[in-house]
C-alpha cells in the first residue's frame, strides 16, 4: 500500500517538531527515516502509526485519507523501539494478541490461531521460544517476536523505530541483513527510523535524510551518498571535507561566503602541480587501515586537517611520507553558500 | 575461593556489633509495637472468654462492626475506581491541571483527619453551605452513615492512586499503544494489557485502603455524633466504652482491629511474597 504525505506540520508547544513535510512512499518499499536525534523522524512515523496527530497536513494511504481513523483502524504494524512486549505473557501469547482481540466474526479458531502464531514464530526462526516471558529472551529474540506479533495482523504497512537501536554491533548487524531478507519475502510497504547511515544505506530502498523537522533528501542509498542535496546531507552521510573558498579552494571560480565539500576519497594527491588550481601541502598523518590508506594534509601555516582516503593499491604505486610537500585537487566537489542551503556550483 | 572468603569478613561487622544491632532493633519493635499489640490482647481476655464474647455479641458492639463493615466495603471500591482512573490518566496521558490533580490526591494525607471532617460537617451539617437544602428535601448526611462514608471515603482517597501513579509511569504507556496498534479497544487494552501489568501493585493499595478505612477515627469521629447502635463504628466504640470504663468491652472490640491489623500484615506479606515470585520467574 502506498503513502502520501502532503504538508504535514507538527509542533509540541513553541517547538516544531515537522515542518511541512512532503513524502510518497511507493507500495512495497523499504524506506528509511535517516536523521540526529530530535529530527522528527520519530514524529513522523508515529503520525503514521496513528499514535500522535498531525497539526495539519494530509495523510493518504493508497489515496484514502487516514487522518481521522484511530490507530487501531489503520492496519499498520507498529516495531516498538524497546519492544513494547507484553510482559505478562507468553511469546505465544504476545504474538497472538492481535487475533485474540479481533471482533467476534473476524476472530480465528483456536486451532487456526496457534496455527498462524507457529507459523510466524517460524518465519522468525523462534518457535522453540514460544512458552517463554519476554523477560527470559534476549535484545535481537525480543526484536523478532515483537516483529512477529506486529505481522500476525496482516498488517499492510509496517512501521518500526529504530528497530536495531538497543542492540549490540554484532546482534545489529546481522539483523538487518535478516530484516532485508524478510522484506524481500513478504514485500509489506515499510518505513523504519535510524539514525545510523550506514544502517539506513545498507537496508533501504529509498532514504529520506530528515533535520530539523524538514526533509533534506529523499533518493536511493547510492543518491544521497554520490550527490547531497544539502550540506546538511554532505555532512550527516559519510565524511566530508570543508574548504572554505576564499583561503584555499583554487579551484573553484566562487569567491566570498561559500563552502566547497569534498569527500575523502574524491581527493588526487600528485608530487607536482599541474596547473595553478591545486592547493600545495603537507603530509601530517599517513595510517593504513585495512584497504584503505588514510592520509592528513594541511596548507602551509594551516592547523586545519584536510582527510583524504587513498586504496592501498593507488597509495602503493606513490607512496607518502610524513612531511612530504604534495599537491592536492579534487576530482569531485560540490559549493554551497554559508549560511544558505543553496547550491553554487559543482563538478 | 580465598578471595571469597576475605571479602565475606571485609565487609562484615564483628558479631557482638551484629548482635547489638540486632538486639536493638528488637526491643524496639517489642517494647513500642510488640507489647502494645500483647497488652490488647491481655485485657481483652481479662475476665475470660464468655465476658469477651458477650462484650461482642452486644448490639452496640453488633452494629458498629457491621457500620465499619459497610463503610469499607463502599470506600474502598469508590476508591479503587477512582484510584485506577485517577493513575491511568496520570501516568498515560498528558493534560493541563495534571500536577494540580497530584496535589488534590495528595490533600487527605497533608491535612489533619480531625479537619477533613470538619468539612463536612461544614458543607453539609445542619448550619452548613448546604444544610438548609438538604434538610427541606429531607437528606441527613451529617451525624448519620451517609456522612461516615464520605469521611471514610475522603481519607483513604490517596491510598491506591498513589500505589499505582508511580507504578504505572514506570511501566509507560508502549504495551498500550502496541495493543491499540494491533487492533484492540480501549477496554480490550486495560483488561489484557494495564490490569495485568498493574495487578499486584493494586491488590496491596487496596490493603491499604481497606485498612485505613476500616480504622480510621478522627474525620469519622467528626461527623458521627457518636450515636449508639446507629452512627458508631469500630474505633468510636472502643473510644466510648473505654471512657465509660468498661475497659473488658473496650479491648475486646479493639482486638478484632488489631487482629484486623495482623491479617492485613499477613495477606499483605502473602502478596509481596506473591508479586516477587512472579517478578523472579519472569526475569530467570
Amino acid at each position: 500500500m502506498s503513502i502520501t504525505i502532503e504538508n504535514l506540520h507538527k509542533h509540541f508547544g513553541a517547538y516544531k517538531a515537522l515542518d511541512n513535510i512532503n513524502l510518497e512512499v511507493n507500495s512495497g518499499e523499504l524506506l528509511a527515516l535517516l536523521g540526529p536525534s530530535g529530527c522528527g523522524k520519530t514524529s513522523l512515523l508515529r503520525i503514521i502509526g496513528g499514535m500522535e496527530l498531525a497539526d495539519s497536513g494530509k495523510l493518504l494511504f493508497h489515496g484514502e485519507d487516514v487522518q481521522q481513523r484511530d490507530a487501531r483502524e489503520r492496519n499498520v504494524g507498529f516495531v516498538f523501539q524497546h519492544y513494547a512486549l507484553f510482559r505478562h505473557m507468553t511469546v505465544f501469547e504476545n504474538v497472538a494478541f492481535g487475533l485474540r482481540v479481533k471482533p467476534k466474526k473476524e476472530r480465528p479458531n483456536e486451532v487456526e490461531i496457534k496455527r498462524r502464531v507457529h507459523e510466524l514464530l517460524c518465519l522468525v526462526q523462534l518457535d522453540f521460544l514460544h512458552d517463554r516471558y519476554p523477560a527470559q529472551l534476549s535484545g535481537g529474540q525480543r526484536q523478532r517476536i515483537a516483529l512477529a506479533r506486529a505481522l500476525a495482523v496482516e498488517p499492510k504497512i509496517l512501521l518500526l523505530d529504530e528497530p536495531f537501536g538497543a542492540l549490540d554491533a554484532q546482534v545489529r548487524k546481522e539483523l538487518r541483513r535478516w530484516l532485508r531478507r524478510l522484506h524481500d519475502e513478504l514485500h509489506i510497504t515499510s518505513i523504519f527510523v535510524t539514525h545510523d547511515q550506514e544502517e539506513a544505506l545498507e537496508v533501504a530502498d529509498r532514504v529520506v535524510v530528515m533535520n530539523k523537522g524538514r526533509i533534506e533528501q529523499v533518493g536511493t542509498p547510492d543518491e544521497v551518498y554520490a550527490s547531497p542535496a544539502t550540506p546538511f546531507v554532505y555532512q550527516f552521510i559519510g565524511n566530508v571535507n570543508l574548504f572554505h573558498s576564499r583561503d584555499h579552494a583554487p579551484w573553484t571560480e566562487q569567491h566570498g561566503d561559500a563552502v566547497a565539500y569534498v569527500r575523502p576519497h574524491d581527493i588526487d594527491i600528485s608530487r607536482t602541480a599541474q596547473d595553478n588550481t591545486a592547493l600545495p601541502v603537507e603530509v601530517k598523518l599517513v595510517r593504513a587501515i585495512g584497504s584503505v590508506v588514510r592520509v592528513e594534509v594541511a596548507t602551509n601555516g594551516s592547523s586545519e586537517l584536510i582527510a583524504i582516503e587513498l586504496s592501498r593499491e593507488r597509495f602503493d604505486t606513490a607512496p607518502l611520507l610524513l612531511g612530504d610537500k604534495v599537491f592536492i585537487r579534487p576530482r569531485q566537489f560540490r559549493v554551497f553558500a554559508t549560511g544558505d542551503q543553496h547550491e553554487l556550483s559543482a563538478t | 575461593m580465598s578471595t571469597q572468603t576475605n571479602r565475606k569478613i571485609s565487609t562484615q561487622e564483628s558479631l557482638a556489633v551484629t548482635l547489638l544491632l540486632v538486639g536493638i532493633a528488637l526491643a524496639y519493635l517489642l517494647l513500642f509495637l510488640g507489647l502494645p499489640l500483647l497488652a490488647v490482647f491481655v485485657e481483652a481476655f481479662k475476665k475470660g472468654w464468655a465476658l469477651y464474647w458477650a462484650a461482642l455479641q452486644e448490639p452496640d458492639a453488633w452494629s458498629a462492626i457491621k457500620l465499619t463493615f459497610i463503610a469499607a466495603a463502599i470506600a474502598v471500591p469508590a476508591n479503587l475506581v477512582f484510584g485506577v482512573a485517577a493513575a491511568w490518566a496520570i501516568a498515560k496521558f498528558e493534560f493541563k491541571g495534571k500536577s494540580l490533580l497530584i496535589t488534590l490526591i495528595d490533600l487527605p494525607f497533608a491535612v489533619s483527619p480531625v479537619v477533613s471532617g470538619l468539612v463536612y460537617v461544614l458543607l453539609f451539617g445542619a448550619q452548613g453551605w448546604f444544610g438548609p437544602w438538604l434538610q427541606a428535601h429531607d437528606i441527613k448526611l451529617i451525624f448519620a452513615v451517609p456522612g461516615i462514608v464520605l469521611a471514610t471515603i475522603f481519607v483513604t482517597f490517596p491510598f491506591i492512586a498513589r500505589e499505582l501513579i508511580p507504578l504505572m509511569q514506570a511501566q509507560g504507556k508502549e504495551e498500550e499503544e502496541a495493543a491499540v496498534s494491533l487492533g484492540a479497544s480501549g477496554w480490550q487494552t486495560f483488561w489484557r494489557v494495564t490490569l495485568p501489568n498493574i495487578k499486584w501493585g493494586l491488590l496491596y493499595g487496596v490493603i491499604l485502603c481497606n485498612a485505613r478505612a476500616m480504622g480510621e477515627f478522627g474525620a469519622v469521629s467528626v461527623v458521627s455524633g457518636h450515636v449508639r447502635g446507629m452512627t458508631n463504628t469500630m474505633p468510636l466504640h472502643v473510644e466510648i466504652l473505654y471512657n465509660e470504663y468498661n475497659a473488658v468491652a473496650a479491648f475486646a472490640v479493639a482486638s478484632l482491629l488489631a487482629l484486623l491489623a495482623v491479617v492485613t500484615l499477613v495477606v499483605k506479606s502473602l502478596v509481596e511474597w506473591q508479586a516477587r515470585g512472579q517478578g523472579v520467574r519472569l526475569q530467570n
